[in-house]
């Protein structure tokens, strides 16, 4: 029980518990939208952003959210239009991202562990200023979510027929890149640029699996991220591991246990039973 | 039927994407409670013709006058509001957390407006047209668990729950058998006559065109090119020149197009 009994443990659990629930809820998007790779480009361009913002001496956070704003609307058009199979233009974007972040961290002088830091992350040294930034972004994630559900649900099942009931799809869309930014952004320090996609992906891939309601979906995968970044807590205090690193495997380990025991691996059965809402 | 206002008023419509010319100058004027069959080629601009009316394609010039004012860049949305539109099948992850209930839904969604949720009163709306689709066993399922043509009797309900003036369809048969096919086009024709919708129906194949439209557009290459009732324009000559075909293949093709019209008709 000492482990609450620090202050870098409890602010550890609040940043986990912030970050694990915006990440989660983002991941939702990129699992019911089929776009696995927006989340990787995205949080690759921040981690190059915060990296130019360590070079050339201003506030690595607010190069991370301008330059992951900067992949959403490349991302953005070329999804929207469709002109692109949206995997290859993630995959020359993502790669590219990183390609950038490693130049500046070889421009970059001196020591390069602040940079390091940003991308294995370090939830353990969480500030003050970091939470409120994780509260903020968790606050409008989540009550944007609730105001605008029903326009959120028709967008992500299916743009064109939401365009076509008269719901201003687009907006939505890059509402949601928006949101996807600001999430990376603000978990950057805590979780780091190369974890940073587990935490969105695999608790909403575990959630994919158990539920046919996407209110459910969206509970089940903020209660997994968080679980996700307090488990991998405990084990990164328990045995002095990473804490980055712990979290991203709990969050794989939730998945695959979720995969295993999915009912959805029996669809045929799953047909003659009726779903029931809410 | 009532007849005699006109709805949907387009003037030399011209539309590309890019380099295409998708519409090359389309004029044409429709009456409330037509049911208009649009036919030709892939390609040939009908799709485009559809997002015209409802504001979703965008013009390089002409007037598009539809359900009583102008398309502007800005009055789509409430326009798609009164317009129901059903595209083809699209295939559905069966994992997909919606329920038959849900997606029917999503057609109050644009006709509520921001910030207001479906009441119960919207719910059985909802209710009412899944049971006029055939689909109320149904509504609690996954909607990526159903058939094709399950799929589209859904999407024909969400679009009644619009409560819409205006009813597109797009190639809503296609992908789908002949069953499912059949079903749905009497499906269509049966909701076009009991809610006095002004209904467009487009397609590629000849086969899928319901033989009950009161009118049939050709268009071919961007441009309308024949507009009448479909006893005219259903014959050999027209056909041939419509899909680049030679008369004497129109003419084998014909009679099996026939077949299908009596079966039509022993159906009903």
């Amino acid at each position: 029980m000492e482990i609450f009994g620090y202050q870098f443990m409890q602010n550890a659990i609040l940043s986990a518990f912030l970050g694990g629930i915006s990440c989660a809820i983002i991941g939702v998007f990129v699992v019911l939208m089929h776009m696995p790779f927006i989340g990787v480009a995205m949080s690759h361009a921040a981690f190059a952003g915060a990296l130019l913002g360590i070079w050339l001496g201003f506030d690595p956070l607010i190069g991370a959210f301008v330059l992951s704003l900067a992949a959403a609307a490349i991302i953005g058009p070329l999804a929207d239009r469709g002109e692109l199979s949206p995997e290859t233009s993630l995959g020359v974007i993502f790669s590219l991202m990183l390609g950038i972040a490693f130049l500046f961290m070889g421009l970059m002088p001196g020591t390069k562990s602040g940079a390091l830091e940003l991308l294995w992350g370090s939830i353990l040294t969480s500030t003050r200023g970091d939470i409120i930034l994780l509260a903020v972004v968790a606050v409008i994630v989540v009550g944007l979510i609730v105001v605008f559900y029903k326009e959120i649900q028709a967008t992500v099942f299916n743009r064109g027929i939401a365009l076509s009931v008269g719901l201003p799809a687009t907006v939505v869309l890059y509402g949601i890149l928006f949101l996807t930014g600001a999430t990376v952004t603000a978990s950057l320090r805590s979780i780091g640029g190369l974890l940073i996609f587990s935490l969105i992906l695999n608790p909403a891939a575990a959630a994919y699996q158990l539920t046919y309601s996407m209110k459910k979906m969206f509970l089940l995968a903020a209660c997994f991220g968080v679980l996700s970044g307090w488990v991998g807590l405990l084990f990164s205090y328990l045995f002095n591991i990473p804490s980055g690193a712990t979290i991203v495997v709990t969050s794989s380990l939730i998945f695959m246990v979720t995969a295993i025991f999915s009912p959805k691996r029996k669809v045929k059965g799953w047909r003659q039973q009726q779903i029931t809402e809410e | 039927m009532k007849m005699g206002n006109t709805v949907i008023d387009i003037e030399n419509a011209v539309v590309s994407y890019r380099e295409d010319v998708a519409l090359r100058g389309v004029s044409i004027k429709i009456e409330e409670g037509e049911f208009v069959g649009v036919i030709g080629p892939n390609g040939a601009g009908k799709t485009t013709l559809l997002t015209v009316i409802n504001g979703l394609g965008k013009l390089l010039s002409g007037r598009v006058w539809v359900l009583g004012g102008f398309l502007t860049p800005g009055s789509g949305h409430s326009l798609r509001r009164r317009v129901g539109y059903v595209a083809q099948v699209e295939n559905i992850d069966p994992r997909m957390p919606m329920s038959v209930r849900d997606v029917a839904m999503m057609g109050r969604y644009g006709v509520l407006g921001l910030f207001k949720r479906p009441d119960k009163g919207d719910w059985k709306l909802v209710d009412e047209m899944l049971e006029l689709v055939g689909m109320t066993h149904l509504a609690q399922r996954p909607i990526g668990h159903l058939s094709g043509g399950e799929q589209q009797r859904v999407a024909i309900a969400r679009c009644l729950a619009q409560e819409p003036e205006l009813l597109l369809l797009d190639e809503p048969t296609a992908s789908l058998d002949w069953k499912a096919q059949t079903e749905i086009l009497a499906l269509v024709k049966k909701i076009h006559d009991s809610r006095n919708l002004t209904t467009l129906f487009v397609t590629h194949d000849l086969d899928a065109m319901p033989h009950t439209c009161d009118r049939v557009v050709l268009m071919k290459d961007g441009l309308i090119f024949a507009d009448g009732p479909p006893g005219e324009l259903i014959a050999t000559d027209k056909l041939s020149r419509l899909y680049d075909m030679t008369a004497s293949v129109v003419e084998e093709r014909l009679p099996h197009m026939h077949r299908n019209n009596s079966m039509h008709g022993r159906g009903q």
